[in-house]
């Protein structure tokens, strides 16, 4: 089994069980892709191998002498310009449908920045953070407080709505893509990238960091989770509010060791007043279903071992090992995931994926 | 620069019936001395191309290694075989290796060795640049390598994407290194480019007109072109990267006003000609081969070459399509994803010829045969997924997985790599005198076409799982531990191949049966001298009537120019040297023309430009321009001179010209100097890192004009030139007057600020 628990339930090839409108009309291009392709291959095998089995040497039968015929050159030329053209137009067409419509949608109001998004998605060396922009409360249900959301390596989506997804980068070029969902788009500093995101069903799908970005690109992954419409706004709420504090002696040395090790120099988490983002927001991070880009399925188990050694789960990670004992491993999960309290933190890790063949670990939700 | 202008006027009278006994002269002195050391001051076409060969051979292993260790780490999920560290130094090498130090040098050797022989030449046009051109190749290299003894391997893979090359994010001195050894690299297969056109264009052998030229020929010319206009984008880009990482510019560092995209731009206006600098050889290679061993010539041999034509043009406005994922909009993806899929045309039409002469021949499944025709096949699957990338929504899925890496490896690998295992066994026996053991030849071409297709078929397979490119390792989803296993155990069993290659090379080497002049029974006219050839090539060259004089000469009877008539030679060449001038000088345009746009890019718009314009002088600059202007003007007279045999008067305006020159960088200077105490430093902004970047290039040029010219001055020491050095300073004129206009067009870009209407 693997690290990752949802991989097992899903398609064995992504690429080719696509779960939106987007994603389905790639697939149907590439379909007559493979079959233009497929008849050329054999049509030019079988040339190649009949020339090969009919025209071997043999005795009695002499080489032709011919240097070639201008009208067989110039089929050879027609017909291939016609499957040309044909791809091109329908690879065309479909180009203009996809990169048309996060255009086609009002760039919202410019005193808000102008450029509005559903969601922002920013690529980090080697995490993705996930932000949801501050909505207007009278739009959102009674309770609603409409703030911003911060999270990481996990997108939530609702099931049938087109999001509007802006892709950037903090640092180098990264390349965001969920096969089953939507078409690749590189995370480019300095610049600013739009798709849509949008799923048929509920699942979790999986997502890479496609494009090369330093030492642990392997370990850029993330997930879309697609909800239908009131368990999404479930969540939506959930992340909302405030987390519990999490109670007691531990807690508070947790509290204490936050600031103390420098943790709070590269976290934000709500509460402490931190707002930094050189590491993913631990905000509900007991909420989250996957740690370190995907190195590790989160459970409280799997998060100690993480904060025992990051590195030998994820070398060359940004996140420092604190040479943290049992006591303080527990203090701080008291404290940034009150949620994972409850459990035994001095467990055997599961389902980490350095070893690979380790169970996976329930997921905490 | 060798060449007599006396072999100039026996051309003309070429193309009689009997044999010429008369050879070219060689212009340096021919060698037959022996011994490890005379390898190492050869100027002999023949030996620079085995060296060529050899380096690339061992580059080979190494990159192949490389390779390996790769696969072994991806074997099984979780592996930890290599760190992730030593993972990314491993493929960027393994890149880097394989395109710079396998793929063009092996290439360049089989050019260098064949292409004086296929046209009846004795040497190429410029043997001791040919001789320079090689030793870059392991300087090259060992600067490339010397990274790993600084303490780091580049790491930030072949196509080196800025930011993450830039010093922030890759702070070791690997890619220092490979910023280094490309630019020797760079420069080194230039100046092999160009004496390869020189060559082609100046040296052919009476009768051999370009439309008798071997179709290898044709592909090799075509390549050099593109190599001379293709590399100098990566060397712009090569330039400003190192301009970033060493004097703290901002370029490609988008934090500072830079842009990341630019440096995809410029790196894909050079990679993607450089895929055909990989394939197009290789396709000549085939073009010789499939019909020497069906015995038939080559079908439709205007259509090979002027498909081959057509590529050239067209792999230089298809860049775009490796930066799909980029979001370049609809208009620039649809004209990039046109041109791309036009692409197949032409070679679509290569691939129909080298079947349509199979068709009706009487073909030897030698194993060099063996190797063309799974070249064939392979060529076309890689050809076809090909053309699922330049549908552009399928690249928005497929690119940077696991299927783009089999892609590459069916074109390069399947493609080029199985031409040249073909190439080996086809021209061995006349670069040794002894054949490949033909047994061992078919254990080797079954071991790896079985290891080529395990280890890459299933690729495909694993980019449809999700795999992405360049990860060090992956966990263990349904599938994927299967397929890499697969893949890791063909790519074992193609080292093994390999193996046996290197066994069969030195086994036959000392065992091999005796070749004879020709044992293929083949066409063109390096089969039409002894295996090996003599130091001058020919003793005596068969007249060339067809496309296939060493036919005509085995079989009178049937020869080709009795039924199919070929345009005749008239007989003309153009010099050697201006030749060469000219292609240098198209390199270079390419080279200041990118740094402009550069220019151009980072100061329109938001009025910087305008800002750091204020810093510069611009009225001094104009008298300055005046000078160097001048200098062409005293060069004309220099050269006036020269032609009508006044060596005084010819010394006076040289020495004129290099003081004019002299004045003119010394202006540089102080403004530099000028610019630098007042604060303008390459780092403070986009405007001044642009104006040293180009400045300092074209001093550079100015320096290299002016040694040049002094170089000329010695040699006009006397009264007048050595006549085979005629053309020299016309030559040099070239190159000096165009420095000239470089410095015009940098001064209106920059201190003028035009175009206006650009920005």
């Amino acid at each position: 089994m693997s690290g990752i628990a949802a991989i097992a339930a899903g398609p064995i090839f992504p690429v080719l069980a696509p779960e939106s409108p987007q994603a389905e009309a790639i697939y149907d291009l590439g379909v007559r892709v493979v079959l233009v392709a497929a008849v050329i291959f054999s049509v030019m095998a079988i040339l190649i191998g009949v020339a090969a089995v009919r025209f071997r040497e043999r005795s009695g039968r002499d080489a032709t002498i011919d240097f070639g015929s201008h009208r067989a050159e110039v089929w050879w030329m027609l017909g291939p310009l016609l499957v040309v053209f044909w791809l091109a137009a329908i690879s065309a067409k479909l180009v203009l449908t996809i990169n048309a419509v996060p255009a086609a949608h009002p760039e919202g109001d410019p005193a808000e920045g102008g450029d509005r998004c559903d969601i922002l998605v920013t690529g980090h060396q080697w995490w993705w953070e996930v932000s949801y922009p501050r909505t207007d409360p009278k739009g959102g249900p009674a309770g609603d407080s409409g703030a911003a959301i911060t999270t990481a390596n996990e997108i939530h989506i609702p099931v049938g709505r087109r999001l509007r997804v802006r892709v950037e980068s903090a640092d180098v070029i990264h390349s965001f893509w969920v096969p089953q969902l939507a078409r690749k788009i590189d995370a480019i500093p300095g610049r600013t990238n739009h798709i849509w995101l949008e799923a048929n069903r509920p699942g979790e799908y999986q997502g890479f960091c496609a494009e090369f970005c330093g030492t642990q690109h392997a370990w850029m992954r993330f997930r879309v989770i697609a909800h239908g419409e009131s368990e999404y706004r479930g969540w939506l709420a959930a992340m909302r509010r405030p987390p519990e504090p999490g109670d007691g002696a531990q807690a508070a040395l947790g509290a204490r060791l936050f600031r103390s090790l420098a943790c709070i120099e590269c976290h934000a988490l709500e509460g402490t007043g931190s707002t930094a983002a050189n590491g993913p927001d631990l905000t509900h991070l007991d909420r989250r279903r996957i740690l370190a880009g995907g190195a590790v399925v989160n459970s409280p188990a799997n998060l100690a071992a993480w904060l025992r050694n990051p590195g030998q789960f994820k070398p060359g990670s940004k996140m420092p090992d604190f040479k943290l004992d049992d006591e303080r491993i527990a203090a701080l999960i008291a404290f940034i995931a009150p949620g994972f309290a409850e459990a035994d933190a001095a467990a055997p890790p599961v389902g980490a994926a350095d070893g690979g063949n380790s169970s996976a670990g329930e997921s905490p939700r | 620069m060798s060449s007599g202008a006396g072999s100039m006027h026996s051309r003309s009278r070429g193309a009689g019936a009997e044999p010429h006994a008369r050879i070219e002269p060689h212009g340096l002195a021919l060698e037959d001395r022996r011994g490890v050391l005379s390898w190492f001051s050869t100027v002999d076409h023949k030996r620079i191309g085995l060296l060529y060969i050899l380096t690339a051979g061992i580059f080979l292993l190494v990159g192949g290694a490389e390779a390996l260790v790769i696969r072994l780490q991806l074997a099984r999920p979780g592996a930890a075989i290599v760190s992730p560290e030593v993972y990314n130094q491993l493929f960027t090498m393994h890149g880097t290796t394989m395109v710079f130090l396998v793929g063009m040098p092996i290439l360049v050797g089989f050019a260098n060795y064949l292409v004086p022989l296929m046209i009846g030449a004795s040497d190429v046009a410029f043997p001791r640049l040919n001789a320079l051109a090689w030793w870059m190749l392991p300087a090259g290299g060992i600067l490339l390598h010397m990274s790993i003894l600084l303490g780091s391997a580049p790491d930030a893979g072949w196509f080196a994407y800025a930011p993450l090359s830039t010093k922030p994010y890759s702070s070791l001195p690997g890619v220092d290194c490979w910023i280094a050894g490309l630019l020797v690299l760079g420069i080194g297969s230039v100046a092999a480019a160009i004496n390869i056109v020189a060559t082609v264009l100046c040296r052919r052998a009476p009768g051999m007109s370009m439309q008798r030229i071997p179709l290898f020929v044709w592909m090799v010319f075509i390549t050099a072109i593109l190599t001379i206009l293709a590399i100098p984008a990566l060397n712009a880009a090569l330039a400003m990267l190192f301009v970033d990482r060493t004097l703290g510019a901002a370029f490609f560092e988008p934090a500072r006003g830079g842009s990341a995209v630019l440096w995809q731009h410029f790196f894909w206006i050079f990679g993607h000609p450089e895929v055909y600098i990989l394939a197009l050889p290789a396709f000549g290679m085939i073009s010789e081969i499939i019909p020497v061993h069906s015995r038939k010539p080559i079908y439709g041999y205007e259509f090979v070459a002027g498909s081959t034509v057509a590529i050239g043009l067209l792999s230089f406005g298809v860049w775009a399509h490796h930066m799909f994922a980029v979001g370049l909009g609809s208009g620039v993806d649809i004209f990039f994803a046109i041109g791309s899929l036009l692409i197949a045309i032409p070679t679509g039409i290569k691939i129909f010829n080298w079947t349509a002469t199979m068709w009706g021949g009487s073909i030897r499944f030698t194993t060099a045969m063996c190797f063309a025709v799974a070249f064939l096949v392979q060529f076309v699957l890689g050809g076809l997924s090909g053309v699922a990338f330049a549908a552009v929504p399928l690249d928005w899925q497929l690119t940077d997985t696991y299927f783009v890496v089999a892609h590459f490896h069916y074109v390069l690998f399947g493609g080029t790599l199985f031409a040249l295992f073909a190439a080996i066994y086809h021209w061995f026996p006349k670069m040794t005198g002894r054949m490949l053991d033909e047994r061992l030849g078919q254990w080797h071409f079954w071991l790896t076409l079985v290891g080529f297709n395990l280890t890459f078929f299933v690729q495909h397979l694993l980019g449809l799982m999700g795999m992405p490119r360049r990860v060090y390792t992956y966990d263990d989803q349904p599938g994927w531990a299967l397929l890499n296993g697969i893949s890791s155990a063909g790519s074992f069993l193609l080292g093994f191949a390999t193996l046996i290659l290197v066994w069969n090379v030195l086994r036959s080497l000392r065992r091999g049966a005796i070749a004879g002049p020709n044992p293929w029974g083949a066409f063109t006219l390096e089969w039409a001298t002894s295996s090996p050839p003599p130091p001058e090539n020919f003793t005596a060259l068969p007249p060339i009537r067809s496309r296939r004089p060493a036919w005509d000469l085995e079989h009178p009877e049937r020869a080709d120019f009795l039924t199919q008539r070929t345009a005749e030679d008239r007989g003309t060449r153009p010099e050697a040297a201006p030749v060469a001038a000219w292609s240098f000088i198209a390199s270079e345009i390419m080279f200041f023309v990118l740094l402009l746009a550069a220019f151009v890019v980072f100061t329109s718009g938001d009025g910087g430009a305008a800002a750091g314009r204020d810093s510069l002088d611009v009225p001094r600059t104009v008298l300055f321009t005046g000078v160097l202007v001048a200098s062409s003007v005293t060069f004309g007279f220099a050269l006036r001179a020269l032609c009508r045999g006044a060596g005084a008067r010819a010394r006076r305006w040289l020495l004129a010209t290099l003081l004019l020159g002299a004045i003119f960088l010394g202006n540089q200077a102080l403004e530099w100097t000028g610019l630098l105490r007042a604060g303008v430093l390459p780092e403070r902004d986009l405007f001044a890192a642009c104006f040293f970047t180009v400045t300092g290039f074209h001093g550079l040029h100015v320096l290299g004009g002016l040694i040049a010219i002094g170089i000329l001055l010695w040699l006009a020491r006397g009264n007048d030139l050595p006549p085979r050095r005629a053309a020299v300073p016309h030559a040099v004129g070239l190159y000096w007057h165009f420095v000239d206009v470089v410095w015009i067009v940098v001064f209106a870009v920059i201190y003028l600020g035009l175009p206006r209407g650009l920005g």
